[in-house]
């Protein structure tokens, strides 16, 4: 691993945002944390693998200890006994600060020292591992506009003079900065409110999908492991294992009433954050142009058994949607548009879209692609076919990482169900 | 993107930006303290020396009152002030850093507790104590100074450490920092403004005590107060008082333009 570390600071001058394989799996054996005066252990035995390049969640209830074995990770908690390996490496005795400087860190509110400009805070890390300067500073204005901040608006800026979900993006760029392998988030987006969760958390799978670390996140939000994670774990007291798997099959298969109760109500609706719209099949359309006489049109989806026809621009862009009776009350198809039009882009989840289909009037949703160009029509039935497929192939044959405690005696991950 | 939450602050950020303790000085209000002090002091002063060189005084007067001398005892005094302070900031910022370190925390509530004695004790029983001890002299006084200045800047230092957020500690820690670096690079910056406070006050209480220091015959402006009450001196008396106190508000102010520029950038004034 110091190889790396080396060849990042000898890097040329034009970092990119390295999609190098810098991602390395981690492996938690037998990790158990035991506080003095305390009978019970905070961390009970615990063996988890993490793979390369993967968001896992750590989700469970307050006090369970999913925090405390998170910090076991870049050991700011000392295991009590148990070894922890960085892809092969064995870093349970390495110095604790070297090891930290080979992951990321990220706490609620992005922990930013106040007394540092946006740019010292990002440069940290690249400064305590000798990057000359001018280094540091491209590296600086790189994650910046990697997390959606102007570098030029915002990196003399002191941490007081952002929002909080500013804050929250420069405290992801400043884990990101010596473009370590591993990052390990407490809790990250917990201080926000709603809307900027909801953003951050969008942002956050942008930057994975062109970073690829392995990332190990703690949350008590379900909805926020679901949306993030590749893998979840569920943690009850003590930080035993109750389920560790994909969020379509803890969705579909919960492996007992604990993790029932802490998906909560509606396991179907959030069954449908997890698929995309362009990820199904959809319905297709009689398509017609401004100027055509509205009869034609009208014959058209007649012999297709439509009830609705789709206008289109001379750029494919949807104008507007009318039924068979509208079409009847027209001379010729106008070009004008129609504010109202239930469209989704392919990029939304299909609860979006079922949002959207929801207060249109034709129980439906137009479907645009690149450029707003139609691409179809997401029906009510895509929507129910689609819960029903991941339904069955979350029963499938999805292989989860191992994750179990020692002494456990609940089959953890139930690959026979 | 978030341009629209511009004005919200996180709890954690502000939290950490008040002053724990002390009137800690910033932005425009404070600007006109820092220039009103100053130009009180000086206009109090230019009044004494006029009444100074214009008013009837007896022979005695006139001789412990000549310029001469009046320059001599506030040297004497301004040294026994900032001798003390800097063997107190020598002793007690070193002991209020360790006192905050995980090993030694025990200990603070022992020492804080012999701090509080120091100040507790009537200076005068503490000069006089120590002269009879130490030999009568400077040193005597500035051993008594240091023991009764110590607690303000002792306790302010560990305060001003520990009232930093523990989250910005962990963050240290959590990217690799090492507490060495975390305490330099993170604790004691964003302690400094309330450390500061505690070195004001210090040296506030070291300027009114040194005045005490005439009674083991360390000289300074308290030679004027003693002299003009064995003599009945009055005037003299309301001299050596009036200087004693002009010096006071002076250290004072610096202390506060100190703070002032002091202060770490990006800390809320």
């Amino acid at each position: 691993m110091s190889a790396t570390n080396n060849a990042l600071a000898e890097a040329p001058e034009s970092v990119t945002v390295s999609t190098s394989a810098t991602s390395t799996s981690i492996l938690l054996d037998e990790v158990t944390k035991r506080y003095p005066g305390q009978a019970k252990a905070a961390v009970d035995g615990i063996t988890l693998e993490i793979p390369a390049g993967k968001i896992v969640m750590l989700v469970g209830p307050s006090g369970c200890g999913k925090t405390t074995t998170l910090k076991m990770i870049n050991r700011l908690i000392e295991p009590t006994e148990g070894r922890i390996k960085l892809g092969d490496e064995d870093v349970t005795t390495i110095d604790g600060d070297e090891l930290r400087r080979r992951m990321g860190y990220v706490i609620q509110a992005g922990g930013l020292f106040p007394h540092m400009t946006v740019a010292s805070n990002i440069g940290l890390v690249p400064k305590m591992l000798g990057w000359p300067k001018a280094k540091i500073a491209a590296r600086v204005d790189e994650l910046l506009e990697l997390v959606s901040l102007d570098p030029a608006a915002y990196r003399d800026r002191y941490p007081r003079e952002l929002s909080g979900g500013q804050q929250q993006r420069v405290g992801v760029a400043r884990a990101l900065a010596a473009d370590p392998p591993v990052l390990l988030m407490d809790e990250p987006f917990g201080a926000v409110d709603p809307i900027t969760r909801q953003r951050l958390q969008d942002e956050l799978l942008k930057i994975q999908d062109e970073v690829q670390k392995t990332m190990v996140i703690v949350t008590h939000d379900f909805d926020e492991a679901v949306k993030l994670g590749d893998w979840i774990v569920v943690f009850s007291e003590g930080a035993h294992i109750v389920q560790y798997d994909s969020p379509e099959r803890i969705l579909a298969e919960p492996a007992n009433e604990f993790v029932e109760n802490f998906i909560g109500s509606g396991a179907g609706l959030k069954q449908l954050t997890l698929n995309r719209v362009k990820d199904v099949a959809l319905a297709d359309a009689i398509i017609g142009h401004p100027g055509e006489a509205a009869v034609d049109v009208l014959e058209r989806i007649v012999a297709a058994g439509h009830d609705h026809a789709v206008i289109l621009d001379d750029r494919q862009r949807p104008l507007s949607w009318p039924s068979r009776r509208q079409l009847g009350r027209l001379t010729t198809i106008s070009a004008s548009a129609d504010p109202e039009l239930p469209v989704v882009g392919q990029g939304s989840t299909l609860n979006d879209a079922l949002d959207t289909m929801l207060v249109s009037n034709a129980g439906a949703a137009l479907v645009t692609g690149r450029r707003d160009s139609f691409a179809g029509v997401i029906t009510v039935e895509v929507i129910m076919d689609a819960i029903a497929t991941a339904r069955a192939n979350a029963r499938g044959t999805a292989v989860a990482p191992v994750g179990t405690n020692t002494d456990s005696l609940q089959i953890v991950t139930d690959g026979a169900a | 993107m978030t341009d629209t939450l511009g004005a919200e602050t996180t709890r954690g950020e502000t939290a950490l930006a008040e002053p724990v303790r002390g009137d800690v000085p910033g932005g425009a209000r404070s600007w006109r303290g820092l220039l009103i002090q100053p130009i009180v002091v000086a206009l109090i002063l230019a009044g004494f020396v006029v009444w100074l060189a214009t008013a009837h005084l007896s022979p005695t007067e006139r001789s412990t009152l000549n310029p001469h001398d009046l320059l001599a005892y506030t040297g004497q005094h301004l040294a026994l002030t900032f001798v003390s302070a800097a063997i107190v900031l020598v002793i007690t910022v070193p002991l209020g850093i360790l006192l905050t370190r995980r090993p030694f925390v025990r200990a603070s509530g022992v020492i804080l507790a012999l701090a509080n004695v120091g100040q507790a004790a009537p200076a005068v029983g503490l000069i006089v104590l120590l002269a009879f001890w130490l030999g009568f002299g400077f040193w005597a006084a500035v051993v008594a100074l240091v023991v009764y200045a110590a607690l303000p800047v002792l306790r302010n230092t560990m305060i001003g450490i520990q009232s930093v957020d523990e989250r910005l500690v962990e963050a240290g820690r959590g990217m690799g920092m090492s507490a060495l670096a975390v305490l330099i690079r993170v604790e004691l910056p964003l302690a400094v403004p309330v450390m500061l406070v505690g070195i004001r006050t210090a040296l506030v209480l070291l300027v009114g005590s040194a005045a005490l220091a005439t009674f083991v015959g360390a000289g300074g402006l308290g030679l004027l107060i003693t002299t003009g009450v064995n003599l009945f001196l009055p005037r003299v008396l309301i001299s050596g008082a009036l200087l004693t106190a002009l010096l006071a508000l002076l250290v004072d102010w610096a202390g506060r333009v100190v703070e002032h520029y002091a202060r770490p950038k990006g800390l809320q004034a």
